[in-house]
């Protein structure tokens, strides 16, 4: 899935949230300052003091001097962490998956979400908004990468959301400093003369290598997307997986199944006080001689049953090889999902059905052993042509949208390519008097027909089929059809379908 | 004394019964499948829902008159809404034609099988599902010992089972309750109509535990079986009548 990143940057945090707190410096000049190397310098200025040319890493002295009526208060260490924690937790509302990006800023990881919010647009105007509203100053990008969102929400003069995979483009015209770099390669290659990211983007990667270090080649691939960015998440996604490390290596079958009965116990504890299910998991045996060797299970509904989820591992565990023996167990639950409790039943039903757990535990078991895709339901398709007439459903649960048709006689084995049968009949459409089929004769003493079947030309090409209905003398029915129109002197016009019963 | 002497066995033979697992029909709620006169072939006078019967078709012909006749009696089995599963090597089997015989093709279970021993593992395990309404198998051969382990599953669940013996080399010997022969016969019709009839066909029980084996003739008309009507007394001779 296409990764997306939002950037915010809180361009005044801390005097913000100060503002906030006493409304009354609302229209007052002030800064944060605090004493580094025996002078007092400015750590943040709200926007009035920075509209009069107040910066941070000034001398509070010379900003006294510039704005006689600036007040100067003491910064509160730690205080920028609290409050970007507080408003990445508040940002959980929007994405799960939110990192604190220091001093000033957030990365949330969007894929997949903006579009609850009517589109990337709307998302980042209501994630801004809300914001602004509560009194933060914020401004915000989205992007491929986390490095590009960054760049443009600090830099970004055109437009705040990058199309997917046009981060190179917009980096562009951005100066090296939006590369989240270090004061020391930035003013190196100020020096340089790379005032914009084109400058150097396009050198030989060797070369910047060699001038900037390795340091600076990580910076300009995050941005780019040539290489993954790891997020220090505020509220990491805990995986489902147990591991089981063995004192001595495990050589026996009954070793191995009391590992994944251990394993299964501690993840489903888990999962039940969730309440979700497994639907795949995966056993994984490191063994001795450094190969791993794995098993995977898939259920048809999420479950957290012990029991039953060993019978399907159990299923495996022969094709399981432990060699000299395994040393660590562990078990992924890659796909889980909410289980939906089961009803407590009082008087146990004579016939269970298709959403009984003893069918779907009895369909996992036949799944895990012969494969899922040899299990098959059917429901009804509103084709006439009988090979189309239905189609496997999707779940067991899935209901069948239209009703089986019985206002025309269909045959109870039906072949699964119609065979040719030599027929001798009058022309041009009378049922066949007689047909060879395996070389037997068989006399047709009854028959009932022509039901015609066109083909539809809207999924394939080709001719009609009359169907014909017959008995022979033996009282055995069958369902013969001739293809296309009679054209005398055709051969391979007719062909056997299917047996009635 | 002649009678109580057939008292003493008629009571024996139902102790006998008894000791085999075949309990009596409580009173009061019969369990008629429909079969008509067919049933009165069984012990008891009852279907033996919970064994496994077995249904012999040597030809395609025969497959598909079995079928029909099968897919009335798993109808009634299912009525109360529950599963059937059908394991097959190689399925022939028109889903959309079960509707014609009562069955809902939705509320069956198709399991395809690459071979006759996975067949067999699958019906094992399928037959210990308590509350399934009834289970399918296409299998050819089964020996002594497979069929055993079957009916060791079922009297544990007492789910129905079939297997179905499409084109087997010889008979054999198994736990199976009875074995079944179906062929298709030319159906009724109405004096010179035209068109072909309700299916019709001569079932045969060739084989049945604590039963009488015997021949009969049934149509399937408006979602019942009915017995056929004979215009002349035929007399059938069981040759083939074998002991249970």
């Amino acid at each position: 899935m296409q990764k997306r990143f939002i950037s915010l940057w809180f361009r005044h945090l801390t005097t913000d949230w100060l503002t906030l707190r006493r409304p009354e410096l609302k229209d007052l000049p002030f800064v944060f300052a605090a004493p580094i190397h025996n002078r007092i310098i400015i750590t943040a200025a709200n926007s009035l003091a920075q509209e009069q040319g107040i910066f941070n890493g000034m001398a509070a002295a010379d900003a006294k001097a510039i704005v006689p009526d600036l007040k100067i208060i003491d910064e509160i260490p730690g205080q920028s962490f609290k409050l970007l924690k507080a408003l990445g937790e508040w940002c959980i509302r929007y994405s799960p998956l939110i990192a604190i990006d220091m001093p000033d800023g957030l990365i949330m990881d969007i894929s997949g979400c903006p579009h609850l919010w009517g589109g990337e647009r709307n998302y980042l105007k209501e994630i801004v908004t809300r914001l602004r509203s509560k009194g933060y100053d914020v401004r915000g990008a989205i992007a491929d990468t986390a490095g590009a969102a960054w760049a443009v929400a600090r830099f970004g003069k055109v437009k705040p959301i990058i199309e997917p995979g046009a981060q190179a483009s917009a980096l562009l015209l951005l100066p090296p400093v939006a590369l989240r770099l270090e004061p020391l390669i930035l003013e190196r290659l100020q020096k340089l003369g790379f005032y914009k990211i084109k400058d150097f983007m396009n050198i030989g990667r060797s070369v910047l290598r060699r001038r900037f270090g390795e340091g600076f080649l990580l910076r300009l691939n995050q941005a780019l997307g040539n290489e993954d960015e790891p997020l220090q998440l505020l509220q990491p996604v805990e995986a489902y997986s147990e591991r089981l490390p063995c004192l001595e290596a495990i050589r026996t079958a009954i070793g191995i199944e009391i590992a994944i009965k251990t394993l299964l116990e501690q993840l489903c504890k888990r999962l039940h006080g969730e309440g979700k299910g497994i639907r795949t998991a995966i056993l994984k045996g490191y063994r001795v001689d450094g190969h791993v060797i794995q098993a995977t299970i898939g259920t048809n509904s999420p479950s957290n049953n012990v029991n039953h989820l060993f019978k399907l591992f159990e299923l495996k565990i022969s094709s399981l090889e432990p060699a000299l023996g395994i040393e660590l167990f562990t078990l992924d639950a890659p796909k889980v999902e909410d289980v939906e409790p089961g009803q407590e039943i009082l008087w146990s039903p004579e016939d269970c059905s298709l959403e009984d757990t003893g069918l779907a535990q009895l369909l996992d078991r036949l799944a895990n052993k012969i494969g899922a895709a040899n299990i098959h339901r059917y429901l009804p398709q509103e084709h006439h042509w009988p090979e189309r007439s239905f189609k496997p459903a999707i779940s067991l649960k899935e209901k069948p949208t239209t009703a089986w048709r019985t206002d025309r006689p269909r045959p109870s084995l039906l072949l699964n390519r119609p065979e040719p049968v030599e027929v001798t009949f009058l022309v041009p459409d009378y049922p066949p008097a007689l047909f060879i089929y395996q070389n037997k004769i068989h006399h047709v003493k009854k028959a009932d027909g022509p039901e015609r079947i066109e083909r539809e030309w809207w999924l394939e090409e080709g001719e009609h089929r009359d169907y014909y209905q017959v008995e022979d003398e033996k009282g055995q029915r069958y369902w013969l059809f001739r293809l296309g129109h009679y054209e005398g002197g055709r051969p391979k016009q007719w062909f056997i379908h299917g047996f009635f019963a | 004394m002649l009678d109580t002497r057939k008292d003493i066995i008629s009571r024996l033979q139902k102790d006998i019964l008894l000791w085999q697992g075949f309990t009596p029909p409580p009173s009061g709620k019969p369990k008629d499948l429909g079969l008509g006169p067919i049933e009165a072939a069984f012990p008891n006078g009852v279907f033996p829902t919970g064994n496994i019967h077995e249904m012999m078709c040597t030809t395609p012909e025969q497959a598909a008159a079995t079928g029909g006749m099968m897919a009335g009696l798993i109808a009634i089995l299912m009525r109360r809404g529950g599963t059937c599963i059908w394991i097959s090597t190689s399925r022939k089997l028109f889903p959309p034609s079960l509707k014609a015989f009562n069955v809902e093709p939705d509320r069956i279970i198709f399991i395809d099988v690459a071979k006759e021993k996975d067949a067999l593992w699958a019906m094992e395990e399928a037959l210990k599902c308590e509350g399934l309404a009834a289970v399918v198998a296409e299998i050819k051969e089964i020996s002594f010992a497979q069929s055993r382990r079957l009916q060791l599953a079922v009297e544990g669940s007492k789910v129905t089972g079939f297997i179905l013996r499409n084109d087997p080399r010889k008979p054999g010997i198994n736990t199976c309750v009875a074995r079944w022969q179906v062929n298709p016969l030319p159906s009724k019709i109405e004096d010179g109509l035209p068109g072909i009839g309700y299916p019709c066909w001569q079932i045969d029980l060739l084989r049945v535990r604590n039963g009488n084996p015997g021949r009969w003739e049934l149509e399937w008309i408006d979602g019942c079986f009915v017995p056929v009507e004979k215009e002349e007394e035929p007399i059938y001779h069981l040759h083939e009548r074998k002991a249970g």
